[in-house]
């Protein structure tokens, strides 16, 4: 009986900590800039994370994998549309695959296959997903302008695009940024 | 223990060291980052004799843990604290307790990244050498020791490890050292870097030592596994290839025998807009390389032999899942994917698209050595092996057809067929006849507006063998961006014993907000292997309540 009063007890405490922390809020620690990370392109060049940019413009940064569900269906959803955001706030997304070697190989006939008009890139041994210290996928990050991170999600739901939009298109207009 | 609070000490040390450098409080906060995650699994466990889920003395089982990293410029540090009180079922009871297996520092200067305390690295594709995590198998193999990468010019990299690998909480016996190359020719010659034509060549060394005094054997203290690897692109195709070879290693996984073992992996892909092709054979012989001879299971592993069968979420065409076999495999798997494009006839409104899979694994072809001599007799050479004749055993094969198409803003649909043989009797070790199974899969996605929808799977396998057939059916209705709701149900409609039909149900609910999710879930889950990416744990029987948080910073 007493563990599972521990385990409600962590299951508020969870919560509490939740409601207390509105994901919107501002940082107040100031930059949160993206760590430098060796990946591969689909064609066999080394980037660094570092490098991440997009003139000044919001850059959608999705962590998924091939064969993950959810992934491919946010990755697919945003794909029909993808043109028109981008036409609206200049957006890029910037899809970084976790397959490792079992099924890296995959990846760039499987993005081409869906006709996905994303930067993908390769991230075989999960070290760019470490540095962002992500646990799940999907995991979605935006990153303003100066190339900070400003606001994360963790999992896809039909609908939850829209929320991404939202926030893309405030980022865009240079509200909520976390530095100013 | 004490050496990792030495550690946290020297971070903490060198924080503040930092710190005392830096201008002002403020300007140290501009530059640096500090992340992290959390993760929690517990379990409320119920008693059920029907599904064989035994009675958890402790009740409650629980895995987290959280790992918090500083990044300022060039400098990082990280540790993951882990606590298992104890391990949820299927997680091998080593693990229980708590500790700090994991902490690192890292810098660069002049072309050098110098990291201490564990690390993950993978050379190649990681025939040789890998180390790598996944939480959700239980697997770590970190090398804890130093690892230190150069660029001594564009175009080249250049590696060396060395250490000894995590081992639960504490360290496996052997010592793991090691040094791999990579050169892109492109991008050492400036201008060969915007050419159609791209190579890249690699190779690597790893050698391990563990001390040996067998009163039988005169067993190798210091075991070598070398390989050379490259990959040429040319405009939409790529090739790449990777060949390893070990010295001899008699280990409790080959039953010490004396045979050099290798390994090679073959890929080839061609992609354009709307359609992708992809290739790819593997042959491994003899080549679990660990840093304790004695380890089995997934523990200690130094490299890593991807599986190349196609990974499946879906719930019954992942009963029957492959896990690689690292004393010899000859496998291969094909697969196209096509799209019909927007506003055509075969694509519609929105685009169709089509994949097709086939793989297949065998066993390799294995000789007796002489007429006297048994296969794999422990002490002698083992057996020999043509390497281009496949063995006749079927290990696995699998047959995939994937239909998906958004008929409109209010439905989509995935179609998905599988055909797999599956032969239990190498891959999980119960002798029985192979298993031939057919699967169709329909999962349905109803947009009812905005943020509310209504998604359905629809599964039945059909099969002979095993538990017989299946039925699988799934609701889960979701509020986006944060509410989520399923209802599933798994049916073994068609066991040959009649107890055994059983009902495996789930209900469940998830709640996310920003990088935060909490999933509550009760019901009843099969014994089975869970597999990802070739490796494979033993969840056992359970049934109960569980409760999942994880989150990020």
């Amino acid at each position: 009986m007493k563990s599972i009063l521990a385990l409600l007890f962590i299951f508020f405490y969870c919560f509490a900590n939740i409601y207390a922390q509105d994901p919107n809020t501002v940082n107040p620690v100031g930059l949160k800039k993206i760590p430098s990370v060796i990946l591969k392109t689909l064609d066999n060049k080394t980037f660094n994370t570092s490098d991440i940019s997009n003139d000044g413009k919001p850059v959608i940064i999705s962590f998924w994998a091939t064969w993950c569900k959810p992934c491919v269906n946010e990755l697919s959803t945003i794909a029909d549309v993808y043109e028109d955001w981008q036409e609206e706030t200049g957006v890029k997304l910037i899809a970084i695959s976790i397959d490792d070697t079992k099924t890296s190989g995959n990846v760039s006939p499987f993005v081409n296959g869906k006709d996905w008009n994303y930067d993908v890139y390769l991230d075989v041994n999960s070290d760019f997903k470490r540095a962002m210290n992500v646990n799940l996928i999907p995991h979605t990050f935006v990153i303003n302008g100066k190339n900070e991170i400003v606001w994360q999600h963790t999992s896809f739901s039909q609908g939850s695009e829209l929320e991404l939009l939202n926030i893309v298109r405030k980022v865009s207009k240079g509200e909520f940024l976390p530095s100013e | 223990m004490k050496h990792r609070y030495t550690f946290i000490i020297l971070f903490l040390g060198l924080l503040s060291f930092r710190q005392g450098k830096a201008q002002g409080l403020e300007k140290l906060l501009q530059n640096s980052r500090i992340s992290g995650n959390f993760q929690f699994d517990g379990m409320y466990y119920n008693k059920d004799s029907l599904i064989g889920a035994p009675d958890i003395p402790q009740k409650v089982l629980m895995n987290a843990y959280a790992n918090i990293s500083y990044f300022n410029g060039p400098f990082s540090a990280g540790f993951r604290f882990e606590n298992y009180l104890y391990a949820l079922q299927g997680y091998d009871p080593r693990y229980n307790g708590i500790g700090i297996p994991y902490r690192f520092a890292s810098f660069e200067k002049d072309k050098f990244t110098i990291s201490i305390g564990n690390s993950y690295d993978q050379f190649g594709s990681g025939l040789v050498f890998r180390a790598w995590q996944d939480a959700g198998l239980g697997y770590d193999n970190s090398l804890d020791g130093i690892n230190i990468r150069v660029n001594p010019w564009n175009g080249i990299t250049i590696k060396g490890i060395w250490g000894k690998q995590r081992f639960y909480f504490d360290h496996g016996p052997g010592v793991v050292r090691g040094t791999d190359a990579e050169l892109s020719i492109n991008e050492l010659f400036n201008k060969l870097n915007n050419k159609p034509l791209r190579i890249n060549i690699g190779g690597s060394f790893v050698s391990k030592y563990q001390d040996a005094d067998d009163p039988v054997f005169n067993l190798p203290k210091n075991v070598a596994c070398y390989g050379g690897r490259g990959a040429i692109s040319y405009k939409n195709f790529l090739i790449n290839g990777e060949y390893a070879h070990k010295i001899n290693d008699p280990s409790a996984v080959n039953n010490r025998i004396y045979k050099p073992g290798n390994a090679t992996l073959i890929q080839l892909t061609y992609a354009q807009k709307g359609m992708g092709l992809y290739l790819a054979a593997i042959r491994t012989d003899n080549m679990s390389f660990k840093s304790d001879r004695d380890a089995g299971g997934n523990d200690l592993n130094i490299n890593y032999i991807p599986s190349l069968a196609k990974q499946t979420t879906y719930s019954l065409p992942a009963l029957y899942i492959y896990g690689t076999q690292p004393n010899g495999e000859f496998g291969f798997q094909a697969q196209g994917i096509y799209t019909f494009k927007k506003k055509t006839k075969l694509g519609g409104k929105y685009g169709t698209t089509i994949s097709l899979t086939y793989s297949r694994y065998n066993n390799i072809f294995k000789k007796q050595i002489d007429e006297n001599t048994p296969l794999d007799s422990t002490g002698t050479l083992g057996y020999k092996s043509d390497f281009f004749k496949f063995g006749k055993e079927v290990y696995y094969e699998n047959f995939n057809f994937e239909f998906s198409k958004k008929f409109s803003k209010l439905f989509k649909l995935i179609v998905e067929y599988f055909y797999i043989q599956y032969n239990s009797s190498v891959i999980e070790g119960h002798v029985m006849p192979n298993i031939h199974s057919h699967t169709i899969v329909a999962d349905m996605t109803f947009n009812i507006n905005e943020k509310h929808s209504i998604r359905s799977e629809l599964q039945h396998m059909y099969t002979k063998q095993g538990e017989g057939s299946w039925a699988y059916a799934l609701v889960e209705y979701t509020i986006a961006p944060k509410w989520f709701f399923s209802l599933s149900d798994m049916y073994n409609y068609d066991n040959d014993i009649a107890e055994k039909r059983l009902h495996y149900y789930n209900v469940s609910t998830s709640f996310a907000t920003g990088s935060t999710r909490i999933a509550l879930s009760y019901g009843r889950q099969r014994a089975g292997i869970f597999c990802a990416g070739g490796v494979c744990r033993f969840v056992p029987a359970a049934n109960g309540l569980s409760l999942s948080v994880s989150s990020s910073f």
